[in-house]
């Protein structure tokens, strides 16, 4: 039968024409290409094909293949969807697809600061970009999502106070919790403090009691998981830093048009996703995070990336970029670091900067404001179902809210299989997760609501538990 | 001049790099322009809401609106097509001096089927019956890398190699405390030419880590490992062919040797592009491993991610997986989030799912046979490349003289006779490379054990001509330390980005608002 291998020519693989690879063979002096894995003991040598599926060679024959695949999804843009909580649903402009999918960015990687300057500089900006939303001076390169920026500044966070206790909010999102559990486990104490059932907030003297001066950080999500805004949030950084613990707030950078920056309130260090600001959900493949400080030398030098800084050139307005951090992080530290640097999700940094430039300061005002609107609008409509209480909690939203459905007599996952059948994807399911808030639902509301789609839901749930 | 078949090497001796002294975007646009607008609530819904301003907390509430830039949207688009013409990426130059990175072709296929709204739209808390395309891709994934590993079960959670490091460090400590052996076992051990975060990701959750040198061979030394081995090790953590190219013979029994000590050995598959179907994690006895889905399985690196570092184990790991996994009864695929044993989450949903895609699509392109035959010519490439790159003088393969055995998919080099000859350095070589319309090469992760390093990694998709080219670059680039030094220590000439100003890297500046500060100007 001979060698297939030599029979076929891969388009990804110019030198798999037999005449190329005999010539470059004889230069290297080899009969087969098996002779260059002399150094490989016959021992741990497969000594067979690996057992694949047949090969789908031609394009067209792949394309089906995978389009067939994916036929069976049933995406959030064939249904209404009111799924957020962490990944949300938003409009991606064109022009953020366009850069997303230029061949320069997605297919450049490191070690170019005298080659690759454009994406440095885009990363430069996004970096400028977030400081500028959330009150900090100082920016990281992304991290692999919310999570994990969250775990690295709490992380970073020890390392600042020599301690290794924190405190978070028992309203923290169970993913993110998760997450922080897995990374700070092993290495720190975790404790979730209370919250106020009327308002959600933070519970004062659950705090105080909890806070000492092992208290390495108090974290905070503004807007919470659950929806409500923390009134407390300056509060809260004064008892933090009264015990001379750091105060680490968690956002949705989508809210920082209409809200402060946290380090307008206290926040020793800002960390949240960027999936909001451009970038497609794609099955949670849109997150990113990131880390913002003051532009202090140990926040510098605790931050567990690279960092891209701005040199002046001799000629006048024109700049280069350069990494910084080496020295800190493990490409310099190895063992003696605290961080797992590595390639992460710079392609959405660069998308996130595309989306800020196009919105600019009116449009994420406008964006914040509308998303406040639509959301008190699906809240009013829906409290006026019989048996439905929403908000559950006292207090400001903004994107989410919690619908509880404890007077009526059906779960989440019976209405939310009801509402799918009617082409509607209902809110996440708390029932598990919150088994204090009853039979409720994390409902998520943003600018690619209509009104007609509000309406929609509230007829479709009055049908569903009538 | 290297010659093929007789004829010169031409290289492109007029070329310049796109330098378009594009402003900062901080310092574009006009007030009150707008780059796209968002949708109006309707008056129906504003009635409804009443002034939600208003009802934010006055601690929270934004006073005055962020110092975004103010762009139309044609500038928008502009600015960042030039940034993007600024970039000597892998669809633009020859960028096979990368090593440890695996540049190879980014299929566009894959791209475009990456994008389509059946997985770009989807949310990852649908209901499993509405995703189950997207969940048998992902299973049939991990099962093809199972049989490509050896290994038993895969995740896809961890977002860049470095997290699939800290998933199998997490592993090895939760399969240890299983055992009640979590205090007791708290030493992992690393090799000094594995990627950092095989010391970094072990450290930062609470383990010491113990590093081997290698010997003049450049091969980690046994009877060190076997020195350090004992009661307190969790487990080895380490890639083979190093980042030197050279892969370690005995590696099955360094493994035996850590077993026998009752430790773990987690095989980080960085390096794996030339050897795919060729010998695999289990063959040479590994518990765990991870592959980096953005380097060997043809995802692009998107300036630095999004990223994949698969993760997969033998059976009997398979409970500390982190959660959730994506299982199937045999009729429907589900996802499996109640799983007592499990590390946990490392990365919110099931990871950078799209370059999942990616990956499955670029395997069922080449098949058995197709994966085989990259591996080999990426072998091929490298061996020619050294043959080419070691014919030039100053130039030499490092631990070539104890190490004859041919180098793998990739190769580390040393201009050491170089710098001695001509006070040329590696990093003054890699930028003056760039004047001719190559990328730059990686010299080493740190610490430099070789020195004046540099690192070739000739993946399977760059052509013959290609090598050619790049060889006869760096031998045009040594000529020139000889003939004219200072040309090459000020280079580059020809790029986009020029010389910073002396002493300005004393003081980093992470955001504009940060360099106006630093500058004595202040932000307005």
């Amino acid at each position: 039968m001979g060698d297939p291998a030599t029979k076929t020519v891969y388009p990804y693989i110019p030198n798999s024409v037999p005449a190329i690879k005999a010539d470059m063979l004889a230069e290297v002096g080899a009969a087969t290409s098996d002779e260059l894995y002399d150094v490989i003991p016959t021992s741990i040598r497969l000594d067979r094909l690996l057992q694949l599926p047949e090969p789908l060679l031609s394009e067209y024959d792949l394309r089906r293949h995978v389009e067939e695949l994916l036929a069976s999804n049933r995406p959030t843009s064939e249904v209404l969807s009111f799924l957020g909580g962490g990944c949300w649903p938003h409009f991606v402009p064109a022009v953020c697809d366009e850069i997303a999918s230029r061949g320069e960015f997605l297919t450049g990687y490191h070690d170019g600061e005298r080659s690759m300057l454009g994406s440095y500089q885009a990363q430069f900006e996004f970096q400028s970009m977030i400081g500028e939303l959330t009150g900090m001076q100082m920016v990281s390169t992304t991290t692999y999502d919310w999570g994990t920026a969250a775990a690295s500044s709490l992380i970073m966070a020890a390392q600042l106070t020599g301690r290794h206790e924190v405190l978070l909010p028992r309203t923290i999102s169970p993913t993110r919790l998760r997450q922080i559990r897995t990374i700070c486990g092993p290495t720190m104490t975790i404790h979730l403090v209370d919250y106020e059932r009327s308002t959600g907030t933070l519970d004062p003297s659950a705090l105080s009691a909890r806070l000492s001066t092992d208290t390495a950080a108090v974290y905070l999500e503004v807007p919470s998981y659950l929806g409500f805004l923390e009134p407390r949030a300056p509060e809260i950084a004064e008892l933090a830093h009264a015990q001379g613990a750091i105060l680490v707030v968690g956002v949705d950078p989508s809210s920082l048009g209409v809200l402060t920056g946290p380090g307008g309130y206290g926040a020793d260090i800002v960390c949240g996703d960027l999936q909001p600001l451009g970038i497609h959900m794609s099955y949670g493949g849109g997150q990113a995070g990131f880390i913002a400080t003051p532009h202090e030398e140990r926040y510098i030098a605790t931050c567990p990336t690279l960092l891209v800084s701005i040199l002046p050139t001799e000629h006048e307005g024109e700049y280069v970029f350069e990494w910084v951090n080496f020295e800190h992080i493990s490409y310099g530290l190895r063992a003696e670091s605290h961080d797992f640097a590595g390639t992460a999700q710079t392609i959405w940094a660069i998308v996130a900067g595309v989306y800020l430039s196009l919105m600019g300061p009116q449009g994420m005002r406008d964006l914040g404001e509308t998303i406040m609107q639509r959301g008190a609008y699906a809240r009013s409509r829906l409290s006026e179902i019989t048996n439905i209480v929403t908000p559950v909690f006292d207090a400001p939203h903004f994107k989410e809210f919690v619908v509880n459905f404890e007077g009526t007599s059906k779960s989440v996952a019976e209405i939310n299989a009801a509402l799918r059948e009617r082409g509607i994807y209902g809110g996440k399911d708390l029932t598990t997760e919150f088994p204090e808030l009853g039979t409720s639902a994390l409902y998520c509301v943003t600018e690619i609501h209509r009104k007609q789609d509000i309406d929609r839901l509230v007829a479709a749930l009055a049908e569903v538990l009538r | 001049m290297i010659a093929r078949h007789g004829e010169k090497v031409a290289l492109k001796e007029r070329f310049h790099q796109a330098a378009w002294q594009e402003k900062l975007v901080m310092e574009l646009g006009r007030p009150g322009r707008r780059g796209v607008l968002v949708p109006d609530a309707g008056d129906d819904i504003r009635a409804r809401a009443g002034d939600v301003l208003a009802g934010t907390p006055e601690s929270l509430r934004r006073r005055e609106l962020p110092n975004l830039p103010e762009m139309s949207q044609p500038e928008v688009v502009r600015h960042y097509t030039r940034l993007s013409q600024m970039v000597l990426a892998n669809n633009v130059a020859v960028n096979l001096g990368l090593g440890t990175t695996t540049m190879k072709y980014n299929p566009l296929v894959n791209e475009f089927l990456s994008r389509s709204p059946k997985l770009a739209e989807l949310h990852p808390d649908q209901d499993d019956s509405t995703v189950q395309g997207i969940l048998e891709l992902i299973y049939r994934f991990g099962g093809m890398l199972a049989e490509i590993s050896g290994m038993d079960r895969f995740t896809f959670q961890p977002a860049g190699g470095s997290q699939g490091i800290l998933a199998n460090a997490l592993m090895m400590r939760a399969y240890h405390a299983s055992r009640g052996e979590a205090d007791q076992r708290d030493e992992v051990i690393t090799t000094i030419f594995s990627h950092p975060a095989n010391a970094a990701a072990p450290a930062t959750i609470g383990f010491k880590v113990v590093t081997l040198y290698p010997g003049p061979d450049g091969i980690p030394e046994l009877e060190a490992l076997k020195a350090a081995v004992g009661p307190r090790t969790a487990g080895l953590m380490m890639t083979n062919p190093e980042d030197t190219g050279i892969f370690n013979p005995r590696v099955a029994e360094y493994v035996r040797v850590v077993h026998e000590a009752g430790g773990l050995c987690a095989y980080d598959q960085a390096n794996a592009n030339g050897i795919l179907g060729v010998t695999r994690a289990r063959d040479a006895g590994f518990d765990m491993c991870q592959f980096n889905l953005h380097k060997t399985f043809s995802v692009p690196h998107g300036c630095m991610g999004g990223a994949v570092g698969a993760t997969g184990v033998r059976e009997a790991l398979v409970p500390f997986l982190p959660a959730p996994t994506v299982e199937f009864d045999g009729s429907r695929y589900y996802l499996d989030a109640d799983r007592p044993a499990s590390v946990g989450a490392i990365r919110s949903g099931l990871g950078n799912v799209q370059s999942v895609l990616k990956a499955y699509a670029w395997v069922v392109s080449l098949g058995a046979e197709g994966l085989r035959e990259a591996a080999h010519m990426a072998v091929l490439n490298n061996n020619y490349l050294v043959g080419r790159v070691t014919a030039i003088p100053g130039a030499s393969l490092s631990f070539g003289k104890d190490n004859p055995t041919r180098r793998l998919e990739q190769a580390r080099y040393s201009w050491e006779g170089l710098t001695a000859d001509t006070g040329v350095h590696t990093m003054d070589v890699h930028n003056r490379m760039i004047d001719y319309g190559v990328q730059g090469y990686f010299s080493s992760h740190h610490p430099w054990l070789v020195p004046e390093p540099f690192t070739l990694e000739p993946a399977e998709s760059y052509s013959q001509e290609d090598l050619d080219e790049f060889a006869a670059v760096l031998e045009r680039v040594a000529e020139e330390a000889h003939s004219n030094p200072e040309l090459v220590k000020t280079a580059p000439h020809n790029s986009t980005a020029g010389a910073s100003v002396p002493g300005a890297e004393a003081h980093p500046a992470m955001t504009w608002r940060a360099f106006l500060d630093v500058q004595g100007q202040g932000a307005e």
